[in-house]
């Protein structure tokens, strides 16, 4: 099917371009930007006048919840949220029910997502046999079956001998390490940020050194084995302080952080609001300020949506019950537009950082809005304003902390492999 | 974030939750109110009729025999029905969720459901999905609010020494996890107690709680220095075994209220307790039985400061 | 309209009191009207018994319409209820309905052998089978206004006329 998208601001972090041009797309390819090839006849036309044309996002963490949670969600409905997020790569964590440890799993999941012909799923597969934190997994079998790279998601492992060995049997192969710091111990059974507000509700704290003790011992033994790690959801501001030092010492280590936590912190808990419980836990606003300077000097490499569908009935009990996650596929375009928008930031540099920064991240290749590159794209409307309806999400999950809220930036056409995957 | 949950659209007490961010002249009503009610034991009838043919349910996912039978009492000495629920063995443990416990007990015709649970903002969540004419009181949720104990606290210590805006007053003991402890430190705050002093190892302290605008010691005896209201918090068992303490022996020595470090407060210091007391573990029985002792006085005051909450609550429609 | 004089009132009631009252005879006023002129009474007419007091919020019926009110005075009554000759003293009759409250309040203290009522003004409009004993003075005034005894600081109690709150109904 060609495409020609027409009168678009072509938006390419890869080269710095941003410039009203036309995209000419055939064979699931960009075969152009400006000039169209010769003797090219749309069998689409698009008209982008006034929308911006990028890259399609990439998102370094979604929960599909598949296999063994589809009460929660399934892949139909995840992906479809996906796509309507403009998300045409996603990574997934491997905490699905088995665990993603077994390349059988992986196959099924990628067989499955493939099938479904929307976003590229790119599985993390579990860094230990049923994320137990014992035995690792058979690394190699799993990248053959898929895999881009291996993951604790959130089980702790406390055991450093493991971590070590682990990310020493990473290296031989090249592979990457993605493990989120939480020391188990020091956040065992809290629920919130030790701060003033678990401290005024009562609800157990989980102290930021449960973010920095972890941090510093997955940073030595990263530095120790020479592995390629990247760390997770950072939430804290002596977190960020502590990536930037790491960087500097020219460490291999990339870090991320959830949309929620670039724009929440622990006041919007109000009268115990379980939306907003979360893992990592929404923290003080020093540290949710923190993190914005950290994605502003590039501390921070990328945004991701963080997206955890959470069935009502394991959201509507008590804070400390409930079960902690929220939505995010659809919101992670405009949360990032917003994060920009505050912090003035440039439209190019900041749509890199859910486009070519966690694609660099991922590895899978140059994500373009150029010739020669895959046509995996989004255009939005930078300047459509919609308010947030839990109902209305396409997600399964109707568990958003920004409900209600009126974001600016609406996705209408999303392309993948050079189909149209969606249109608003 | 909605308006505060507690009062409804006339600015009255609709539920009750917790003593933070309810206004001053909400609490004085509650403590004038519980004044006349205490004069009802007195007489042959304790009973008023005014919660006839109002059912209270009392909702306990938390088991507890003395909160329940003091807000029982409360509840029949105003003429309600009152029904009790101890929801660990009942329809809970079968797998039914909180909210559709609550549900089907509102379809029984409920005016009112005391809650207590283990977690935290639990009251919060019922009072946020039950019908518009049904209140909801909050007798304890995880470490967060006790309400109703707090307001009690606070009709004691306005007996014995009227006027709040002289006092200092000391809170002793596991702060951490005591929920009684947050709400005494809003009601204290609130009337305008200039100095709350709390005083304990740091394991039992939060870190954050001089936030609560409260004067940190862990020195009994510098703590207690001319303090006018002395409040002993329980201890519980499980305590030693969270790393949090060596030992009930070490924790007595230290912070354990006996006659010599009660001497540093002041000679007509008043001693409390919510209740119940581990004797020789956070009190010693010399000065629990002892002439400061107001600890039973705080039962018969709760009974009244109960009675008080439920009229305000149940005629507020 | 120009309301009666409650000091000379007053003493007409006391007079009209005098021959119908004993060693036995216990005054009971009902907050906050009816406990200065019990007071008084009680002083003029010189009674053994100790003055009572009551605050019939806990018995009005309504209760479910317009909630607890926001003032609540503790009731106190010093002597033994059950036979005691009882009169009720209140301020402006009108509906008979804080009558009936207290009577059922009284009732939960004991069983008195009689109860009596003394009122200072009967603005009639009698919502119930009430009737005062003792009696002031009739006075008639309009639906949406009310009478109300007032104490100055000297202690002299007057009644003047303002205007009916809504939903105001005793």
């Amino acid at each position: 099917m060609k495409i020609h998208i027409k009168n678009g601001r072509v938006v390419d972090p890869q080269s710095g371009v941003e410039k009203v041009q036309d995209v000419y797309i055939a064979a699931g390819k960009i075969a152009a930007v400006g000039v169209p090839p010769s003797g090219f006849h749309a069998n689409r036309v698009i008209d982008a006048n006034g929308l911006v044309v990028c890259p399609g996002l990439v998102d370094l963490s979604a929960r599909l919840r598949e296999p063994g949670f589809e009460h929660k969600a399934t892949l139909e409905s995840e992906m479809a949220a996906a796509v309507a997020g403009g998300v045409t790569s996603l990574a997934c964590p491997p905490d699905t029910d088995p665990p993603l440890d077994e390349p059988g799993l992986v196959e099924m999941l990628k067989y499955r997502a493939r099938g479904l012909n929307q976003a590229h799923v790119y599985p993390l597969g579990a860094l230990t046999l049923g994320l137990k934190g014992e035995r690792i997994t058979e690394m190699a079998e799993l990248v053959d079956a898929g895999c881009v790279g291996f993951s604790q998601a959130d089980v702790p492992l406390d055991d450093n001998l493991v971590m070590l060995r682990a990310m020493q049997y990473a290296t031989t192969f090249g592979y990457s390490v993605w493990l989120r710091p939480s020391d188990g111990g020091l956040s065992r059974s809290g629920v919130a940020h030790d701060g003033q507000v678990s401290t005024r509700l009562g609800l157990a704290p989980i102290p930021v050194a449960a973010e920095t003790v972890a941090l510093s011992t997955m940073l030595l033994l990263a530095r120790e084995t020479g592995a390629r790690v990247h760390l997770c959801r950072l939430s804290s501001a002596e977190g960020v302080e502590m990536m930037r030092q790491a960087k500097a010492l020219g460490m291999n280590v990339t870090c991320d952080v959830s949309a929620n936590n670039v724009h929440l912190s622990e006041l919007d808990i109000g009268y115990f609001d379980s939306n907003y419980h979360l893992v990592p836990p929404l923290r003080s606003l020093r540290d949710r300020d923190a993190l914005r300077h950290g994605v502003e000097d590039g501390t921070i490499d990328a945004i991701c949506s963080d997206h955890t569908p959470v069935d009502e009935d394991a959201k509507q009990l008590p804070f400390g019950e409930s079960e902690a996650g929220a939505t995010g596929l659809e919101l992670l375009l405009a949360l990032t537009l917003k994060w920009a928008e505050e912090s003035r930031i440039s439209l190019p540099k900041a749509i890199a950082k859910v486009t070519t920064d966690p694609a660099r991240i991922l590895g899978i290749g140059t994500v373009a809005v150029a010739a020669g590159a895959n046509a995996d794209l989004c255009i939005f409307d930078p300047k459509l304003r919609w308010k947030v309806e839990p109902s209305r999400l396409k997600s399964q999950g109707k568990n958003t902390p920004f409900a209600g809220y009126e974001l600016m930036g609406r996705v209408l056409y999303t392309l993948v492999g050079g189909h149209l995957v969606y249109e608003a | 974030m909605a308006g505060n949950p507690q009062l409804n659209a006339n600015g009255e007490l609709h539920h009750l939750l917790t003593i933070e961010g309810l206004p001053r002249d909400i609490i004085v009503r509650i403590l004038d109110t519980a004044h006349s009610f205490l004069s009802l034991t007195e007489r042959e009838i304790k009973k008023v009729p005014l919660l006839r043919g109002k059912a209270v349910f009392n909702l306990f996912f938390e088991p507890s025999t003395r909160t329940r039978t003091t807000f029982e009492i409360a509840a029949k000495r105003l003429s309600a029905d009152v029904i009790n629920l101890n929801v660990g063995t009942s329809s809970q443990s079968k797998g039914e969720t909180l909210l559709d416990t609550v549900a089907n007990l509102s379809a029984m015709h409920a005016d009112m459901f005391i809650v207590r649970h283990a977690q935290s903002g639990a009251a919060h969540l019922i009072a946020r999905h039950v019908a518009p004419y049904i209140h909801v009181i909050n007798a304890g949720d995880g470490r967060h609010a006790h309400p109703t104990q707090g307001l009690l606290d606070m009709f004691t210590i306005r007996h014995y020494k009227q006027d709040f805006t002289r006092l200092r007053v000391a809170i002793v003991g596991d702060v951490l996890h005591s929920r009684v402890a947050r709400s005494q430190i809003h009601a204290l705050t609130s009337l305008g107690v200039p100095e709350v002093r709390v005083i304990g190892p740091r394991t039992l302290l939060p870190n954050h709680v001089s936030e609560l605008g409260v004067h940190v010691f862990h020195d009994m005896a510098k703590g207690l220095k001319d303090v006018d209201v002395v409040i002993m918090l329980r201890l519980q068992n499980e305590r030693m075994n969270g790393a949090l303490l060596p030992s009930a022996q070490e924790f007595f020595k230290y912070y354990g209220l006996t006659p010599e470090k009660l001497a540093s407060a002041k000679a007509d210091a008043i001693v409390m307790h919510p209740g119940p007391m581990n004797r020789g573990v956070e009190i010693d029985s010399s000065v629990a039985d002892g002439n400061q002792s107001v600890i039973l006085p705080q039962v018969t005051f709760g009974i009244a400061v109960r009675m008080a909450v439920m009229s305000i609550l149940a005629g507020s429609g | 309209m120009r309301m009666p004089e409650a000091e000379s009132l007053l003493s007409q009631l006391a007079d009209s009191m005098r021959k119908h009252v004993s060693a036995d005879t216990a005054l009971i006023g009902i907050h906050t009207g009816g406990v200065w002129l019990a007071e008084r009474l009680h002083r003029s007419l010189g009674l053994k018994q100790p003055l009572g007091t009551i605050d019939v919020s806990f018995y009005r019926d309504d209760y479910e319409s317009r909630g607890l009110h926001a003032r609540v005075k503790p009731s106190s009554i010093p002597f033994e209820v059950a036979d005691a000759d009882v009169i009720l003293v209140d301020d402006v009759l009108f509906t008979g309905r804080t009558i009936r409250a207290a009577i059922n309040e009284l009732f939960d203290y004991g069983r008195p052998q009689r109860i009596r009522l003394a009122a200072l003004v009967d603005r009639g409009g009698r919502e119930l089978p009430i009737a005062p004993q003792f009696l002031g003075v009739e006075v008639r005034v309009a639906d949406n206004e009310q009478i109300e005894l007032q104490k100055s600081a000297d202690g002299r109690l007057s009644l003047v006329l303002t205007p009916m709150p809504a939903l105001e109904r005793k």
